[in-house]
C-alpha cells in the first residue's frame, strides 16, 4: 500500500465527517427550525387565519374536567398549554390511555363554528413509568376497560 | 473473555432480565402490562445506537489506518445495528398501537429511526455488489460516516423537536421496581452482542480471505463431489 492511498483515505474520511456534520448542522438549525410535528394552542393562535380550513396537528393537555362525552363515541374536549386552550370534537373511539390531563396529539381542521374537528386523536405517554405501592391493588380487568379512577400513588 | 463465553453470559442474563420483567415486576399504573414491552424496547434502542456508532468508529479507523480488520468489524456491527433498530421499529410499533392509538405516525423519532433502518440496510445491500474488499471497504466507510449523522438524530429528536414520543426515562421518572430488571437486560443484550459481533467480525475476515465468496451450499457440495 503505496503511502498515497493513505492520503486519499484520510482525505475521504475528513470529507465525509465534514459532509456529515454539515449535514447534521442543516438539520438540526437551519431545516429544524421549520420542521414542526405539531402545534400547541398558543402556536395555532399566533398563525391566525394560516390555520382556518387547514390541516393540523395540535399537541397539548387535555384539559381536567373538559371531557364531554355525548352519543355513542362522540366526544369533546379541551385541549390546553396552560395559557391558551381549544375546544376539540372528536367521533372515533379515543384510546385506552385517554384521559383527563395526558398529553394528546390531535390531527384536526378548524371547523365554522371555530370547534377543532378531529381526524385522528393519539395519546402520547410521558417518559414516567410508575409501580403502585401495592401491586395486588391494580386490577387488570378493570384496567383494561378504562383508566378512569386509578391514581398514581408518586403523583398524589 | 471468549465471545461464546459472552454469548452465553449474555444470553442467560437475558432470560434472567425477561423472566423478571415479565413475571416479578408489578405492572405499570397506567398501562398495566402493556408498559412490559419496554424491557425489551429500551435495551434494544440503546444497542442499535451503540453498535450504529461502532460502525461509524470502524469506517473512521479504517479510513486512518487502511486496515481491513476495520471493514470486517464493521460489517459485524451495521448487520447487528440494522436487526435492532428494525427490531426497535417493531417493538414500538405494537408497544404505540394500545397506548397512543396508532401503529405509526411520522413523529421526528419514528422518522428519524426509519431513516436509520433504510439508510444502514442499504449500505449493507452496497456492500454486496463491490467484490474488491479495498474499494468496498473504502465506499463502505464513506457511506457509514455520512448515514451516521443520523444516529445523534435519533437520540435527540425527541429533545429538538415536538414529538409524540416521549423523551428518555431516567431513573427519576421510572419506579425503583422496573429499573432494575430494565438494566439486566441492557447489559445482557451488550454482552450478548459483543460476542456475537466478536464471532461475525472473524467469519468476515474468514470470507474476505476466502475470496469474498460465502461457503458453497451443502448441496452445492453433493453435487461437486458428483
Amino acid at each position: 500500500m503505496s503511502s498515497n492511498d493513505g492520503r486519499k483515505r484520510v482525505a475521504l474520511a475528513l470529507g465525509a465527517c465534514a459532509f456529515a456534520g454539515t449535514l447534521l448542522y442543516f438539520v438540526v438549525g437551519g431545516i429544524g427550525n421549520n420542521l414542526v410535528y405539531y402545534w400547541g394552542p398558543t402556536e395555532v393562535l399566533a398563525a391566525g387565519p394560516k390555520a382556518q380550513g387547514a390541516s393540523i396537528r395540535l399537541g397539548g393537555l387535555v384539559e381536567k374536567g373538559s371531557i364531554v362525552k355525548g352519543e355513542g363515541s362522540n366526544m369533546s374536549f379541551t385541549v390546553t398549554d396552560g395559557k391558551k386552550s381549544f375546544p376539540v370534537r372528536c367521533t372515533s373511539v379515543p384510546p385506552q390511555m385517554f384521559r383527563e390531563g395526558i398529553g394528546v396529539v390531535v390531527e384536526v381542521t378548524v371547523a365554522g363554528d371555530g370547534v377543532f374537528e378531529s381526524h385522528r386523536l393519539m395519546v402520547s405517554h410521558g417518559n414516567e413509568y410508575r409501580a403502585p405501592d401495592d401491586p395486588a391493588s391494580v386490577d387488570l380487568k378493570k384496567l383494561m376497560d378504562s383508566t378512569d379512577g386509578i391514581r398514581s400513588p408518586d403523583k398524589e | 473473555m471468549k465471545p461464546k463465553t459472552l454469548v452465553v453470559i449474555g444470553g442467560t442474563l437475558l432470560t434472567a432480565g425477561c423472566f423478571w420483567g415479565l413475571l416479578f415486576a408489578p405492572a405499570e399504573v397506567f398501562m398495566g402490562d402493556v408498559y412490559r414491552i419496554f424491557y425489551i424496547h429500551v435495551p434494544t434502542a440503546w444497542n442499535g445506537l451503540l453498535l450504529l456508532t461502532a460502525a461509524f468508529i470502524c469506517a473512521v479507523m479504517y479510513l486512518m489506518k487502511g486496515d481491513l480488520m476495520w471493514d470486517d468489524r464493521l460489517e459485524a456491527s451495521m448487520e447487528a445495528g440494522v436487526v435492532l433498530s428494525a427490531l426497535l421499529t417493531v417493538q414500538g410499533s405494537i408497544w404505540a398501537r394500545p397506548t397512543w392509538g396508532v401503529w405509526w405516525n411520522w413523529d421526528p423519532r419514528l422518522t428519524t429511526t426509519a431513516i436509520l433502518v433504510f439508510a444502514f440496510a442499504g449500505i449493507l445491500a452496497l456492500r454486496t455488489s463491490l467484490k474488491e474488499p479495498r474499494r468496498r471497504a473504502m465506499v463502505t466507510s464513506v457511506a457509514t460516516i455520512v448515514a451516521a449523522a443520523d444516529v445523534p438524530l435519533v437520540y435527540f429528536s425527541v429533545r429538538f423537536w415536538n414529538s409524540l414520543h416521549q423523551i428518555q426515562s431516567s431513573p427519576e421518572t421510572v419506579s425503583a421496581a422496573f429499573v432494575w430488571p430494565l438494566r439486566v437486560n441492557a447489559i445482557a443484550v451488550l454482552l450478548l452482542m459483543a460476542g456475537l459481533i466478536s464471532i461475525r467480525a472473524e467469519t468476515v475476515a474468514r470470507l474476505r480471505e476466502a475470496g469474498s465468496e460465502p461457503p458453497p451450499l451443502p448441496s452445492a457440495q453433493v453435487e461437486g463431489a458428483r
